[in-house]
Order: structure tokens, then sequence, then C-alpha cells
């Protein structure tokens, strides 16, 4: 198990001080003067070195995303950062354990992300429904101002202005460009890539958005080294991780963890095991609700990080970890996951918006049984069709639970067919199209 | 997506009290020069918070003017983000999370509960004091099920909590916020397995 010493936000749970003398004696914002001396190029090469992927979902590496952006401002337009914390993906909940009870590290890693790409100015959105966590980040904001380590000629040495910004409940303002979209005060919808916010972002102006724990984690990096970081976790999965334990587990929890713990291990030594046993385990989505689920046999010793839930066709996402015992009914978790995309999708690309409300309507009728055996290939191929035709991966996200939920519960949907079918019913089988 | 329209029974004007004309400058200022529509979202919200919950037209109106946008552009913002209720609301405005990480722990039971003392989705109690509706996900999964009530996070709950709650809430009591149970914030509800010791 990780020691307490090698965990980043050593306040996760809010009992300590969440303000800057508490945040101090954690060591938040210790030499991070010396850190900025060092260089930009020092910053990015360290970051890079420490293999830290980003922590929204994607898990691009984070120090190769803000080397892609301009060194300097040869036209006269400002580099800005952009914080995502619009956090929304249905079972995760870290970044709000950090805005409320680590602000202070997310201050600070905005103020040398910002040195390390050349921006004088960062925005965090925050999402609407966060109004106490928003709330706090600005008020720690306030004593970073009032102690001189944010504005112009700050005691850093680099002149930074921090401002929060938030949004009103649009989980499609958690994809980059929508945020951005969302940031300049318009309908959350998503731009087509090229170009990248790394040339054409915020106003118009070179733009990195990182989400909140990339950034939050970046100055104990820096502090305590690459070398440290990577070496948790396996080859190309390094660092310490929060990850958010819901569903049928004893005790769910957000809690920090090396990279790669066996799933076992996380849940027993943290989550006081699955409800009922570990017989009683049916299937976990790994990755908040994005990513397809998993049958209890291949996740039970899987190492919790992206490159083994790949392998297993899944993913770690935000490692937002929804645990189901055998009391779930599978069918409609993931409906009701349906159910989600179809309200969240902005409308913008044709397979989406009308492809997440079918998917939904025919996957209500499955969970009744309530349907004929050949939708269930119909199912999959327009899962297929909204898949990769959409501007942004919200069409995929939609797509994949359904996939999922195929691949390995084709059985027990078709049971429910077989029963439903096995009873008298007034009402006729519908086709597909309702 | 959700169909989204303005309420048939509008306010026939709106306008910033002093405080929050002076509170919407600051935001403004926030952006660069000529980028005041950045400002959209927390001034909608504002005006919201001084409709007293819900948002009407000449609020939109309003802002709109205020930001020197089209009064289409920001009808367009307002309909869009689902926090802005085009319709008024009870005192009391309960969200349920109804997405499977709440679901799973026994949203369906606190939607029971809201309907049974409240009734339908949207309906505002005949005191004026309720109303609900069945959100997606509020990210505070690790403590599912939970409900937003106007600003706060009650969270961990059971129908029985969440009837409590409300009667505690109708009869003006002082409610504790967060966690329900005996929990720290996220942390396991049996006891801390990590951050033990003392501050360091």
């Amino acid at each position: 198990m990780l020691a307490d010493k090698d965990r980043i936000f050593r306040n996760l749970y809010g009992v300590h001080d969440w303000g800057l003398k508490g945040a101090m004696q954690r060591g938040a914002w210790d030499g991070t003067k010396a850190i900025i001396t060092k260089g930009r190029d020092w910053i990015i090469n360290e970051m890079k070195a420490s293999g830290l992927r980003g922590r929204g979902g994607a898990g691009f590496p984070t120090g190769l995303k803000w080397s892609f952006m301009p060194k300097e401002s040869t036209d006269g337009r400002p580099s800005y950062l952009v914080v995502n914390a619009d956090e929304s993906e249905p079972g995760t909940c870290k970044d709000r354990e950090i805005m409320r009870h680590d602000p202070h590290l997310l201050i600070e890693g905005c103020l040398i992300a910002g040195f390390a790409m050349n921006a004088h100015t960062g925005y965090i959105y925050v999402r609407g429904e966060y109004i106490h966590e928003r709330e706090r980040l600005e008020a720690a904001i306030e004593q970073a101002y009032e102690a001189g380590l944010l504005g112009k000629k700050n005691k850093c040495g680099w002149d930074f202005d921090l401002y929060v910004h938030h949004g009103a409940g649009a989980y499609i303002c958690g994809e980059e460009t929508a945020l951005l979209e969302s940031l300049e005060g318009k309908k959350g919808m998503p731009r087509l890539k090229p170009p990248f916010p790394a040339n054409v972002g915020l106003y118009g102006c070179p733009t990195t958005v990182n989400n909140v724990e990339s950034i939050a984690v970046a100055p104990d990096i820096l502090r305590r080294g690459a070398a440290w970081f990577s070496g948790f976790g396996r080859p190309n999965n390094a660092g310490t991780k929060l990850f958010c334990v819901s569903g049928h587990v004893n005790q769910p929890c957000n809690v920090e963890e090396a990279m790669s713990i066996p799933f076992r291990e996380l849940i027993d030594k943290h989550c006081g095991g699955i409800r009922g046993g570990w017989d009683n385990l049916l299937a976990c989505i790994p990755g908040g609700s994005s990513v397809p689920i998993v049958p209890a046999a291949q996740i039970v010793d899987c190492p919790m990080d992206f490159d083994a839930l790949k392998e297993l066709k899944s993913g770690l996402g935000t490692a937002a970890v929804i645990v189901m015992d055998k009391s779930t009914d599978v069918v409609r978790a993931i409906a009701r996951i349906s159910y989600f995309y179809k309200h969240e999708s902005c409308g913008q690309c044709t397979p989406c918006r009308e492809g997440t409300g079918w998917m939904w309507r025919v996957l209500t009728r499955m969970a009744e049984g309530r349907a004929q055996k050949k939708e269930i290939d119909l199912l999959l191929d327009v899962a297929g069709q909204v898949e990769g035709h959409t501007i942004c991966a919200l069409g995929d996200a939609a797509a994949w639970p359904v996939q999922g939920l195929i691949r390995h519960f084709r059985h027990d949907i078709e049971k429910r067919i077989d029963d439903y079918a096995a009873n008298p019913h007034s009402d006729s089988v519908l086709v597909a199209a309702e | 997506m959700s169909v989204r329209r303005l309420a048939a029974e509008q306010p026939k004007s709106f306008s910033f009290n002093k405080k929050n004309e002076e509170w919407a400058k600051k935001q403004i200022a926030k952006y660069p020069e000529g980028r005041q529509a950045s400002a959209v979202i927390p001034l909608l919200w504002q005006a919201q918070k001084q409709a007293g919950g819900w948002l009407p037209e000449a609020a939109i109106r309003h802002v709109a003017d205020m930001l020197g946008m089209a009064h289409i552009r920001v009808l367009e913002v307002a309909t869009f983000y689902t926090m802005f209720n085009l319709e008024p609301v009870g005192e009391y405005f309960i969200q349920v999370c109804g997405t499977t990480p709440c679901a799973l722990r026994g949203a369906e039971d606190l939607i029971k509960v809201c309907k049974k003392r409240i009734g339908e989705q949207r309906e505002v109690s005949k005191d004026g004091k309720f109303s609900w509706l069945e959100v997606e996900c509020l990210g505070a999964c690790v403590n599912a099920p939970m409900v937003q009530i106007n600003d706060d996070y009650y969270e961990d709950l059971t129908p029985e909590l969440l009837e409590k709650l409300m009667n505690d809430l109708k009869a003006g009591k002082k409610v504790k916020v967060g966690p329900q149970i005996d929990r720290q914030y996220s942390a396991p509800s049996g006891g801390l397995t990590t951050l033990k010791g003392e501050e360091k």
C-alpha cells in the first residue's frame, strides 16, 4: 500500500486546515520560485520524465501537452491556461476534494503550469453545481493574492492572474473545446479539431486545457523529482492516482493509491470489500460511465491502470470505479447510463443527437425483455455507427457502455427476451425503431 | 438534449439590485476587454438567485443588455444549460441525482419519497416549500445516494433520512449539510484507511 508520506493529497478528507497556512505546513508553495528559476524546459522535461498522463480521462501525457504551446508570442496573442474542473463523468468526484480540501495545490500548480506554457492568465472552469467548492477555491485564490503568491510581481517570479469561472449544468462542457465555447459565453458545443486549442483556443489564442488533478500533482512532482513519481505504477502508467470507488462496496470512498494497484487490493484495503463478499461481485465499470463494463472474473486481479484496462477493452478513464454486485439489474444500469448521454448530448451531431435517444429507448425495452433477439445486433450496429462519427467523444462515450454490455451480458438480455416471450402479454412486441 | 421552454407566466420587469450590479461589474472585469460575453453564465446565475430560484425572460433580456449581447444569444445560453430554471421552483428545490452510481445505492427510493411528499417533477408543493427534479450526476458518487437542495449537497441518504431532512427544513430547523451519516466527507465510513497520522 502507498505510504502516507508518498501521498500528494494529504488533506483529501478535509481533516486539516484547507487554507494557506495549513497548505504550507503540508508543503505547498515550498520553493515555487526555485522551480520557476530552473526554467521552462526543465519543468517540461521533468513533467515528461515523470510519466504523468492526464487525469481527466484520456490519459494524454501532460508534459507533452504543455510542450505544444508556443514558447513565445510572435503575433501578440497571449497564451492561456484553462483548468477543467467541470467534473461530471458519472462515478467521478475527486476534483471536488482537491478544490474544497487542498485548493492551494491546484493554485500553485496553475502558476507553475502557466509559467511552463508562457501564460500569464489562467481560468478554472468549475461545474455549476459545485457552489461551495467554487467559493472555497475563490477564497484560497484570494489568500494567495494577499500573500503575494499570485498577481503582478509576485514572490514566485512569474506574473500570473488566476480566475474562477463556472458553468451551469452541462456534462458536455467537460469536453475541452465545448468548455472553451462556454467560457466565451456561448452554448457548450464542441469545436472541430484542428485547429487544436494549443494554436487556437480561448478567444482565438493559444490555450492548454488540463484536468484539476493533473495540475494539482505538478508542484509535488517538481519538488520531489520525476523519478519519485514514476516509481509508482507499472511502466507507462506512472504515479499516484485518486480513485473514486462507488456502488456496491461496503465502504465507498475516495482514496489516493499507487497506479496499477490490483482491483482486489483497492477494494479490500479501502472499501471494506464487496457487499456480500467477493463471490457476490457481478461486474465493474472501472473508469467512469463512459468506459465499457468488465465482468467480475476479469476485473478481480486486474492492475488498475491505463494499459491493463485497455487490454480488457475498457479503460482507466478518470479512475471512477463503479462496482456492481449480483443484485444489480445490469441492463437497467446501462440503460440509465444511456439516458445520461441522451440527456447530455449537445445536439450538434446527428449520430449522437438521434443515436443516444434511440439506444436508450431500445435498451429500456430490453431491460424488460420487450424486444426481439435480432435487435441486439441492430443495437450493436447503431452503437458502431455513432462511435467515431461525431465531432467530440460524447458519441463514443455513449456507444462504449452499450457495446460493453452486449459483449459480456448478451446472454442476460436474451434470457429476458425469452422470459418475456414465454409469458402472455397483451401488447405486441415492437420493432427497434419503436 | 432536453426540451426547455420559458414559463407562460412572466414578471414584467427585472433588473439587478445595487449589490448585484456591483458584483456583476467585478465579474465582467475578470475577462479581457471586449470579451464581456464570457460573464453571461455567472450573471444569469446571479439573476436566477435574485429572482427567487428561477430565471424570468426579463432577466435574460436584462443580462443581454448589460453585456451588449443579442437577446437571442442569451436565450440560447439560458435554454442550453440545465441549471437555469425557466419556471418557478419551491423554496427548497430538491435535485435528486438519478444517474447509475446513485441509482445503484437507492436513488429510486429517494425519488419515491419526493413523489409521495411533493408530487410530480417540477410541481411546486401547495405551501410553496418544495419542488423536485431528477438530475444527472452531481459528482458526489462515493457519497451516493444524494440530493442537492438549493446550494447544498446532502449525501449518504436513505428514504428515512430524506424525509427527516424535509421535515426539518419545513420546520425551519438547522440541518447538517454533507454526509447524513457519521462520516468524514468522502473517507470510508468505517474510519480512515489512510492519512491516519498527525498532520505533516
